[in-house]
């Protein structure tokens, strides 16, 4: 266990070089002069220009300005945003507001998702069958950003229930909609797994011995059937969570959620190359170790999986 | 009931989620938009910059610090015809050396007074190169801009010690309210800019930390700069001690910062921000926001002018015969395209100068700006046919293909020149390619007045050299009569400026297109709202309803 993890965190070391590698070479090699716009319709200041450029070794070949860049990162310098920011702070600045968005929202997948699952799976082929693969068919049809304004014009602008938008009031309540409408995509699936997994693990061998041993029906759905059908779920839901800890562009720009997907959308329309290079880094640690973090619970949940 | 460690990690992470997510639970008190009862919330944008005067040229931080500042004049927000504001006198015998005179009792908010040495250090700031401030082209006319500014070695860093001078010999304090400016040459509209940005004064406390102070700006103005959270919000109060003659009715403002135009309409419709000094061109589109807001909404003309530029003969030799650029103007549909596609939040130019310009005269482009397609071709068959497709370059990252479609439709349909739109992958690449001269055809180009004089609309645009001259336009005429009017105070220079004008349409190196007027919403929260002509919302004038 302990040289697995050792052996997966090693691995991490080239994936997250080559990652920021790219990141950076694209960044910076976008055509233009990330300064050329910035004075509108005239030239910027020659000062000015020489001065960004020195700032953020903009004159030096690609490698080494990397290198300078890597270097800083080590010593846990993100770097600084073109308003004088320290990367670092904005990154720390959205992230809790990120995560809190992301646990709303497997919150709605855990509490909606697997409940209609359970409730479809055990009734195969009943109303409530059909009516969860219907709905979740259509919500798995819709793009989100359809959803998010349907559900921003009733229930935050006609009716007044929600806010219409979070900005810098980051409360549960006001994360309810927003949580809702980024884990709508999700839910549908973590429902059509948990029914398909349910429905084919009721007429596994064991649930018949379970059954025919006499066991009560609650504890033989309860205990037994759920536990093994539950696993594919749970690993969906793990991946799933780290995805949404990458940011939601589309849902945090509807609601205007001041979290990372909308810090990477501003960064990448102003070329602020730092942030968007330091923001992606950490996003891809992020991603890395949650994977790692769920590949550990899967082989716990299902001893079959040895990770000697 | 023993609870199986498996089932724990299930339970585990709901019990996580939940209680994480509680966190952070506050209460919405105050009003409809989550404020005091007496402030306002204003649609805000991220700063490009920090909120230092001399970086900033941008109206995301432009528009905080033209609440926070004051400045030698105040631009009437009606008319845009400056008036003194912490200038007792602005004078000059020649238009060359300026006498400015300060009035007494301007604080800035930390309690220090506004001195003549506040201004002049600032400026002086500004334009040293070692600085490397983005404004400090508009420190250019006075005198010793050149020696302040140094050189920059290969890399890029400065070269300590270069510059020939640290303070700009053109300013001179001379006792602690009068300072006295030299420019390089006349220039007779010069009080008119010192109400921009770039001219405000500092307080002592910059130049131990100019860093700081670019997170947390100390100003002399109607607003005192709280707090700014970066994504998020920034903060004002009103400054009991502004001297201004009128004083704020409300007690604050937020400016709540939102990526997605969208989002912050959608708020200002369920009354959860107050004002919008810009509506989308989805609510525009159709008068939606006639139809959601009802009256609660503003428009007014900015300085903001639209145009098409040819591209410099050394670059594309095309187009050398003024006619033929005259027919491509009157070719094109202005009322109409601005009535379809813009639905009316642009007005039709007839001249290179907004109408915002206190001495502003519509007409100058008569008759090449007004749709004619017989005028246009008639002119268009006195000259040698255009060869080729016509291409009109834009930046493709902001809202113009409609437009630049329509343009081209317009000049196909009356010349018979096949004209394409030719997207550009976003504006800092538009920009690099048209200033290193690299772009054909035709191409879009803007301007965003820094102040409203006559001055700024023509000078950097079409002088011999001038910053903005991206058509390479030459015309020693030209130079010359902007030269006098620089050196003639008063309405006989504007008339000079004026004759100057006219020549353009002769020349017709730039096509004018349409002036931006601005459309700005509120809520039912605030009463009172008006925009300057620098597209920000006048704080001074808005009242509360609550």
């Amino acid at each position: 266990m302990g040289r697995y993890v050792a052996r997966r965190l090693l691995q991490m070391i080239p994936v997250v070089i080559g990652t920021t590698f790219i990141i950076y070479a694209l960044v910076w090699a976008l055509p233009g002069d990330p300064f050329a716009g910035r004075c509108g319709a005239r030239p910027c200041p020659a000062a000015y220009v020489a001065d960004m450029t020195a700032k953020y070794n903009l004159d030096d070949p690609l490698p080494l300005a990397y290198i300078q860049y890597l270097g800083n990162l080590l010593r846990g310098d993100f770097g600084e945003t073109f308003q004088g920011l320290s990367v670092g702070e904005e990154l720390l600045r959205a992230y809790p507001t990120t995560v809190k968005l992301a646990l709303v929202a497997i919150a709605f997948e855990i509490i909606i998702g697997i409940g209609a699952g359970i409730l479809a799976g055990l009734r195969r082929g009943s109303f409530i069958d059909n009516l969860v693969l219907v709905s979740t068919l259509v919500v798995v049809s819709i793009p989100v950003f359809v959803i998010g304004s349907v559900l921003q014009l009733f229930l935050g602008m006609r009716w007044g229930i929600f806010p219409a938008t979070v900005g810098g009031d980051a409360s549960l309540y006001n994360l309810i909609l927003p949580g809702f409408v980024l884990a709508s995509l999700s839910l549908a699936y973590v429902a059509r797994l948990t029914r398909t997994s349910l429905a084919e693990n009721r007429r596994a061998d064991y649930v018949r011995t379970a059954v025919a041993k006499g066991l009560p029906q609650r504890r033989v759905i309860g205990i037994h059937t759920m536990r093994n059908s539950l696993i594919p779920v749970v690993t969906f839901i793990g991946a799933d969570f780290g995805a949404l800890l990458g940011g939601a562009i589309v849902t945090e720009g509807i609601f205007n959620v001041p979290g990372v997907g909308n810090l990477i959308f501003r960064s990448i329309t102003t070329r602020d190359g730092v942030m968007v290079t330091g923001a992606v880094t950490v996003l891809v640690l992020v991603f890395l170790l949650v994977n790692l973090l769920v590949d550990l619970i899967y082989g716990w949940l299902d001893p079959r999986i040895s990770h000697g | 009931m023993p609870v199986s460690p498996r089932r724990s990690v299930v339970l585990g992470a709901v019990a996580l989620a939940l209680a994480l997510g509680a966190c952070g639970g506050g209460d919405d008190g105050g009003d409809a938009a989550g404020e005091g009862a007496n402030t306002v919330t204003v649609r805000g944008c991220n700063p490009q910059g920090d909120f230092v005067p001399a970086n900033s040229n941008e109206v995301c931080s432009g528009d905080i610090l033209d609440q926070v500042f004051s400045f030698l004049v105040r631009y009437d927000p009606e008319t845009g015809q400056p008036e003194n504001e912490i200038a007792a006198d602005i004078v000059s015998e020649d238009s060359q050396t300026w006498t400015i005179t300060l009035q007494d009792g301007w604080t800035f908010h930390d309690g220090s007074p506004v001195t003549a040495q506040s201004f002049v250090d600032a400026w002086n700031w500004a334009a040293l190169g070692a600085n490397a401030t983005l404004n400090s082209y508009f420190f250019e006319p006075i005198q010793g801009y050149a020696d302040v500014q140094g050189t920059f070695d290969d890399e890029g860093n400065y070269v300590d010690g270069s510059a020939a001078a640290e303070t700009m010999s053109g300013l001179e304090v001379v006792d602690d309210l009068t300072f006295r400016v030299t420019l390089a040459q006349a220039e007779s509209q010069f009080p008119m800019r010192l109400g921009y940005t770039a001219f405000a004064p500092l307080p002592q406390s910059f130049y131990d930390d100019p860093e700081a102070f670019g997170q947390h700006p100390v100003g002399t103005g109607p607003f005192r700069f709280e707090s700014w959270d970066p994504n998020i919000d920034v903060r004002l109060s009103a400054y009991a001690d502004y001297a201004g003659d009128v004083k704020p009715s409300i007690d604050g403002a937020v400016y709540r910062i939102y990526e997605n135009d969208d989002a912050a309409y959608n708020d200002l419709q369920a009354d959860q921000l107050d004002i919008m000094p810009l509506l989308p061109t989805s609510a525009l589109a159709g008068d939606t926001y006639r139809i959601d807001l009802g009256d609660r909404f503003v428009s007014r003309e900015t300085g903001v002018f639209e145009t098409i530029t040819f591209a410099p003969e050394s670059v594309d030799a095309s187009f050398t015969d003024p006619r033929l650029r005259q027919a491509i103007s009157m070719s094109i549909n202005r009322p109409e395209i601005v009535d379809k596609i813009f639905a009316g939040a642009r007005t039709p130019a007839n001249g290179w100068v907004s109408p915002v310009v206190p001495d502003f005269e519509d007409g100058a482009c008569d008759p090449y700006c007004t749709y004619d397609q017989q005028g246009a071709q008639d002119l268009y068959a006195e000259v040698e046919p255009f060869e080729g497709t016509l291409a009109l370059s834009y930046n493709a990252d902001s809202d113009h293909k409609a437009w630049v479609d329509a343009v081209c439709n317009d000049i196909t349909a009356t010349l018979q020149i096949p004209c394409q739109g030719s997207p550009v992958v976003d504006l800092a690449t538009f920009r690099n390619e048209i200033t290193a001269r690299q772009t054909g055809g035709i191409f879009r180009t803007g301007w965003q007045m820094d102040y409203p004089s006559l001055e700024n609309f023509l000078v950097p645009i079409f002088a011999t050299g001038a910053s903005a001259n991206d058509g390479d336009y030459s015309n020693p005429e030209f130079d010359d009569l902007v030269r006098q009017a620089a050196a003639t105070p008063g309405a006989d220079g504007a008339a000079l400026y004026r004759q100057a004008e006219q020549l353009l349409a002769a020349d017709m190196p730039v096509i004018p297109l349409w002036h931006r007027v601005n459309i700005a919403g509120y809520s039912t929260h605030v009463e009172n709202v008006r925009i300057t002509v620098f597209q920000t919302v006048d704080l001074l004038s808005v009242t509360t309803t609550g």
